[in-house]
């Protein structure tokens, strides 16, 4: 079959649907590929690098829609494309379909099949294939950058010799993948970061990252919600929130805001007082824009500058970073083909009993798909249990009328013995109780490496039974006489051999 | 020969006790071992030479041609050993302290003077010690020499478990004492050849049948454990001849085996008569249960692998007795000293239990020449693995999984692990998805962060050498 890449049309998208190396990786699949005219020139990839690559280069869009099976794009199809979708065709892109009901209903009408790219489901095998995560990665680190662009300072303290400059402090509001992307940027850029958010469960992830995890003095309400998403909270949970940020607004330089909520608009976060409450020259960047911004004062697609803050609305960050954005986007494809392309024979095969293909499947053959049935499992979020009736631990205490018992009859048989036993007898006896207690204060010090040493060289000392038969070589009695020599053969194998095999291997343990 | 005083010898044997504690004593750390192991050449050579000239009165020669021969047959094998066959050689050197056990005793038996030396409850105690060195002697005989032909290899590695095993060792045991008892009843009228020798079946016996319910697994302790007899069979044959030398060393070496024993089977959460009982698992049906767990792994190859250690910064590499099988010591320095030159920091995480004896893989990876202050015990390293960017397991299972952990009803639950899945990666060499010793599913090969590179170990090692 063969995958075309037209150029993505909406205006100022720089990305495009594949990079020369995945398609490289799709001719492996079987397929044929066809890029477009100047489809990657915006995010630096070179017509002649795809041809490299092997593939074709059609001269228009229209040729890609009318020539491919299936079509790989970025942003979903505009005007009149989505009509243009043959029954025989596949479309793979960002969709959108909550958003875009027209659409879906166009892309329906065609009888082709669609999937988009935002409905993978969000489920561990899936993570290979989530374009929304690889997109909200570059947005918070994008995020970080474009703050430092519009920052009037450095983000890492110094001593100079010209003075004391002092660290950037940033607060990153909502700590999903773009937030913890954003974290890690500021971080190794030698920022001050902090962040918030509803989830309990994201403080480890936030400390991992080494930044401070801000903690409301709330009862504990678990913001999680289905897919890992965050949920809507309650009135006095917002409040508490809201007089946190007012308080950090005073104190941060920079506020990185990534608060969304899956098919509502973004919660506002961060009222006009706050901002006009923070230091000139300071910098919001917010990352909800699109959904309304979760600041009151956020223009989309802009930069707007309000009481001396730059707050930065821009929400083609993805696209600002077009050449990693387009290799990660096109890797999330070039994995989900693999695994709609079970034979590697360059044949799609839609099984719709597959998760991941039916999440994010939003029509075929006339009939929508879209919204899928709701994932089984959430990656991110644990299910919140029920406090676990507290394992009833029954630490079985260890019984002490056993060994009590034990040391007893011990203690009689001793006496028994010591009872009828010669002195002589007893005499050797002590040197043995004495001898086992002293093995064992001196073993415990060996250390566990030298173990197998241990064994060959004790193996070793305990030929000194080779004295035993010593003793009896020089009988009168030719049988004995030759069993000691046998054994005195036999023992000398190990004396010898122990010690030499002991030297051997430690000579061998060299710092 | 010469007329030695006895009080001499007797001083040479305490010379040569201290001797052989500071040799034990030495172990205690690597720049301390390779004095110890002269202090126990030194206090050998102390011991033989007292007795020699204080003992020995004829047959001179005959002694000292078999200890030519003997010897050089030692140091052969001991030059030509490779250290993956280290197991094997230990437990054959212990089969022949058993066997010597078991010569010395029965040339006792057999001295005319026996009668005459002891009487009355001295000649009982004597008999008993007599026969209970033979025992040990040829327990420790026959089961080393089991525990060989399973670790060369020259036997089935799988425990032979016959049915109503734990009677007939019963069994066996009630015969050994009932010959016991016929022994020394005999044995003052000048018999009792026929029990002594019946019991040495019974006890060869019954050391094969031992060995043969063991798995391979359990090695570590079989042979840690036969260490230990082949001690107590020493002590009891200085009981025997009345020389406190052979009393302390053999409790020396005895409690030493006994110890090892116990660290081995803490090390893998198990009852010691459990593990000596022979089988896995045969107590409950939970290894089935949670064999059924399913997932999807992700193989890479070993170009991914190269990278991914890289650009790693911290390293941790889990070997197993797959390393041993596989020959990959040398593979695996040369890619500890390629990472270590790019300043990755490389170390080693060894459970007690990895191989097939105590310590195993720091021998093997010390004849690598892999410096032995990159290598750690479990206990060692377990909490630093959240800082680990890479782990590398290579041919390790039972040792790296989780279950222990996890799953309150898994056969190895509460078996300390080494908690690999706490690092970043984690790279499983392995030649299939077959299930470890234990029978457990491993769920560390479906967790997201791990990565499975399937083949031999020393090819795919050698592979990433070349890709690094």
């Amino acid at each position: 079959m063969k995958i075309g890449v037209p150029r993505e049309t909406h205006p100022g998208e720089r990305r495009v649907a594949t990079t020369p190396d995945v398609a490289a990786e799709l001719q492996k699949l079987g397929y044929d590929v066809m890029v477009e005219k100047d489809a990657g020139a915006t995010a630096s990839f070179s017509d002649e690098a795809y041809t490299e690559a092997g593939c074709s280069i059609a001269g228009s869009t229209a040729d890609i829609w009318s020539d491919a099976d299936i079509i790989l794009k970025v942003r979903p199809p505009e005007g009149d494309q989505a009509t243009g979708l043959k029954d025989s065709q596949t479309l793979i892109s960002f969709l959108y379909p909550g958003q875009n009901p027209e659409l879906l209903e166009q892309l329906t009408k065609s009888g082709g099949t669609a999937l988009a790219m935002d409905s993978v489901p969000r489920i561990s095998r899936a993570q290979k294939m989530d374009a929304l995560s690889s997109m909200a990665n570059i947005a918070g680190y994008r995020a970080v950058i474009e703050a430092a662009q519009h920052f009037g300072r450095f983000f890492t303290g110094q001593i100079t010799a010209a003075g004391k400059v002092p660290p950037a402090k940033i607060m990153v509001i909502g700590a999903g993948v773009a937030g913890l992307a954003a974290i890690g940027a500021a971080k190794s850029m030698g920022a001050i970061v902090r962040a918030f958010d509803t989830r309990p469960e994201v403080k480890e992830q936030v400390e991992s990252m080494d930044a401070e995890f801000l903690m409301l003095d709330f009862e504990d309400e678990d913001g999680s919600g289905e897919g890992g998403y965050a949920k809507v909270m309650s009135d006095e949970f917002i409040k508490a929130e809201m007089a946190l940020f007012a308080e950090q607004a005073k104190d941060v330089d920079i506020i990185i805001t990534t608060a969304l909520i899956p098919g509502k608009p973004a919660p506002r976060l961060i009222t006009a007082e706050m901002v006009e409450s923070m230091k000139d020259g300071s910098v919001i960047v917010d990352l909800a824009a699109e959904q309304g911004g979760n600041c009151e004062l956020t223009e989309p697609d802009a930069v707007v500058v309000r009481n001396g803050v730059s707050i930065i609305g821009y929400t083609d960050l993805p696209s600002r970073l077009a050449a990693q954005s387009s290799q990660l986007y096109a890797t999330n494809l070039r994995h989900l083909l693999t695994d709609m392309t079970p034979e590697k024979d360059g044949n799609l095969a839609l099984d719709l009993e597959d998760e991941v293909v039916r999440g994010a499947t939003v029509c075929t053959g006339g009939e929508t798909l879209w919204p899928p049935p709701p994932p089984k499992i959430s990656a991110a979020a644990p299910v919140k249990a029920e406090p676990a009736p507290a394992p009833v631990v029954e630490e079985k205490k260890p019984s002490l009328a056993g060994p009590i018992m034990m040391a007893a009859i011990g203690g009689l048989a001793l006496l028994g013995l010591g009872a009828v036993a010669p002195p002589s007898f007893m005499a050797h006896f002590t040197v043995f109780v004495l001898a086992c207690f002293v093995g064992y204060m001196v073993i415990w010090n060996v250390t566990s490496a030298l173990h197998t040493p241990l064994m060959s060289v004790t193996n070793a000392i305990s030929s000194i039974i080779v004295i035993g038969a010593l003793l009896q070589i020089s009988s009168d009695v030719p049988l004995i006489k030759w069993i000691a020599v046998g054994t005195v053969l036999i023992t000398s194998v190990n004396i010898f051999g122990g010690f030499a095999v002991t030297r051997r291997m430690l000579e061998m343990f060299r710092k | 020969m010469f007329e030695v005083n006895q009080g001499i010898i007797q001083v040479s044997y305490i010379i040569a006790t201290i001797l052989f504690i500071l040799a034990l004593g030495g172990l205690s750390n690597q720049e301390t071992a390779r004095r110890g192991n002269w202090y126990g050449i030194v206090g050998m050579a102390i011991a033989l030479v007292a007795t020699l000239v204080g003992d020995v009165t004829q047959n001179l020669e005959l002694l000292i041609v078999a200890l030519l021969i003997g010897g050089s047959v030692g140091i052969i094998a001991a030059r030509r050993v490779q250290m993956t066959q280290m197991p094997e050689l230990v437990a054959i050197l212990h089969s022949l302290v058993g066997l010597a056990a078991v010569a010395v005793g029965f040339a006792n038996f057999m001295d005319p003077e026996r009668l005459s030396h002891y009487v009355g409850v001295e000649l009982t105690i004597h008999d008993v010690e007599t026969y209970l060195g033979i025992l040990i002697g040829a327990v420790t005989f026959s089961g080393s020499v089991i525990a060989f032909g399973k670790l060369s290899g020259r036997m089935s590695g799988n425990p032979l478990l016959l049915p109503a095993r734990h009677w007939l060792n019963l069994l066996l045991l009630l015969g050994a004492i009932w010959f016991g008892y016929q022994f020394v009843q005999q044995s003052v009228a000048g018999g009792g050849i026929a029990p002594l020798v019946i019991m040495t079946i019974i006890a060869l016996l019954f050391g094969i049948h031992m060995v043969m319910a063991i798995g391979g697994a359990d090695m570590p302790v079989v042979v840690s454990m036969l260490n230990s007899y082949s001690g107590w069979a020493a002590s009891a044959t200085g009981f025997m001849l009345g020389n406190d030398l052979l009393i302390v060393t053999g409790a020396l070496v005895g409690s030493s085996g006994a110890i090892l024993s116990y660290i081995m089977c803490r090390a893998m959460n198990r009852k010691f008569l459990n593990v000596i009982a022979g089988g896995f698992g045969t107590g409950g049906g939970a290894a089935a249960k949670s064999g059924g767990q399913e997932g999807e792994v992700i193989p890479i190859d070993a170009q991914e692998a190269a990278a991914l250690l890289g650009n790693a910064k911290e390293v941790m590499i889990v070997p197993g007795y797959g390393m041993a099988v596989a020959q990959a010591q040398h593979v695996v320095h040369e890619i500890t000293t390629v990472l270590r030159d790019k300043g990755v920091n490389v170390r080693f995480g060894i459970h007690p239990v990895a191989g097939r004896m105590p310590g195993h893989m720091n021998v093997l990876l010390a004849e690598a020449k892999v410096p032995y202050d990159i290598v750690f015990e479990m206990d060692e390293i377990n909490d630093d693995f959240p800082d680990v960017d890479v782990s590398i397991i290579i041919g390790a299972n039972d040792i790296v999984n989780p279950s222990a952990q996890e799953e309150p009803d898994s056969p190895i639950a509460g078996m300390p692990v080494l908690e690999v899945w706490k690092g970043k990666t984690t790279i499983v060499l392995k030649r299939s998805m077959a299930t470890g010793y234990a029978g457990v599913q491993n769920p560390l090969f479906f967790k997201e962060n791990t990565r499975m590179l399937f083949g031999d170990a020393k090819d795919s090692l050698d592979n990433v050498f070349k890709a690094l």
